[in-house]
């Protein structure tokens, strides 16, 4: 039991990713797929996040009156989230601009009647 | 098929996850790299918060093609969304009374916020890209309230543009002061105090306002449509 509870932030992160992959893949909507991509994305940051956590430590911040040696969790994964957050929010604009603009091509939002994009 | 040949590989791939992800043990200590940053970091950078240190000094060229990445993106979206293209379909609606009012009032206190946000970033939990964010929520919520008046996009260029200039300048001058590019050529100041850590909340200032231009212009592009 302890396990599932030590393991269940890499579970939540990694199921994120695998649900985004599996919707990348297997759905037909292009709306559907860009939502998967927004959930691959959710799930990389879960997961560096609780890789970065140490058990019993606090936030990298050292406030006022906080001794500078007070033990704080890895700073570097939340920076490389921090910004990936960002970019993320941007990639998935882009993604929603290209599907207006396949909508306004192709009428369609179906990946199976776009031509060129079968498999 | 296609669904089999999709689960298939998720299964591939989550079996690949935990086989990894066994051997790394959930909240322990493991690099060394952190417990410098976290030992040094408040010492060499004067910045409270070590995320913060992290995101702009240490790793500051990294953010520098973060910030480029982001408006690449922005660049993209303008160009594969043309403002003022013909309209297809669905009419524009005006929003209700208690939207315009309440975006109205909400409006200069969300700019508020995010000023504040990425002002303390060296202090408090927040920073550029957090604050940037926070100002274009409240540029959407303006889109909402009046679809289909472009709201200031050249304004919205102007300010990203001289922005991102001034971050590249910052970080020029640090050569110029012979620190290497974005090193930092200020004074660190009394710690925890609004003006300290150096070139940090200059060039936190710079982000945050890039960031809050680019999105903004990002949302107002998707919303010009129709």
């Amino acid at each position: 039991m302890q396990q599932v509870a030590n393991y269940m932030y890499y579970a939540g992160g990694g199921g994120l990713i695998l649900i985004g992959l599996y919707m990348v893949m297997a759905k037909t909507n292009l709306v559907k797929i860009i939502l998967g991509l927004s959930f691959l994305d959710t799930g990389t940051h879960v997961l560096l996040v609780a890789i970065g956590y140490v058990r019993g430590r606090t936030a990298p911040i050292f406030s006022e009156g906080m001794a500078e040696t007070t033990p704080v969790v890895d700073p570097v994964p939340q920076a490389m989230v921090l910004t990936a957050i960002v970019i993320g929010v941007g990639v998935l604009g882009l993604a929603l601009a290209l599907a207006i603009q396949v909508y306004r091509h192709y009428g369609t939002l179906d990946v199976r009647n776009i031509r060129g994009l079968k498999w | 098929m296609r669904k089999a040949v999709a689960f298939m590989l998720v299964v591939v791939v989550g079996a690949g996850f935990c086989a990894v992800l066994a051997n790394i043990p959930f909240g322990e200590d493991k690099v060394n790299v952190a417990n410098r940053y976290m030992r040094n970091g408040v010492r060499e950078t004067g910045a409270a918060n070590i995320v913060t240190s992290v995101v702009v000094a240490y790793r500051g060229f990294d953010t520098l093609g973060e910030v480029t990445v982001l408006f690449i993106v922005a660049v993209a979206v303008g160009a594969v969304l043309p403002p003022g293209k013909k309209p297809a379909g669905e009419e524009k609606e005006e929003a209700s009374l208690i939207v315009r009012t309440g975006s109205k009032v909400l409006f200069p206190f969300i700019v508020l916020l995010g000023a504040y946000i990425f002002l303390h970033g060296h202090l408090t939990p927040g920073g550029g890209f957090q604050g940037g964010a926070v100002i274009a929520s409240g540029f959407l919520l303006l889109y909402l309230a009046w679809p289909g008046q472009p709201v200031g996009r050249k304004a919205f260029s102007a300010v990203e543009s001289l922005s991102g200039l001034a971050f590249v300048a910052v970080g020029i001058l640090g050569i110029v002061y012979g620190v290497g590019f974005l090193g930092n050529f200020l004074p660190l100041g009394a710690r925890n105090s609004l003006l300290s850590a150096g070139v940090i909340p200059i060039i936190y200032v710079a982000i945050g306002l890039k960031v809050g231009a680019e999105l903004a212009g990002v949302v107002g592009h998707l919303m010009e449509r129709e």
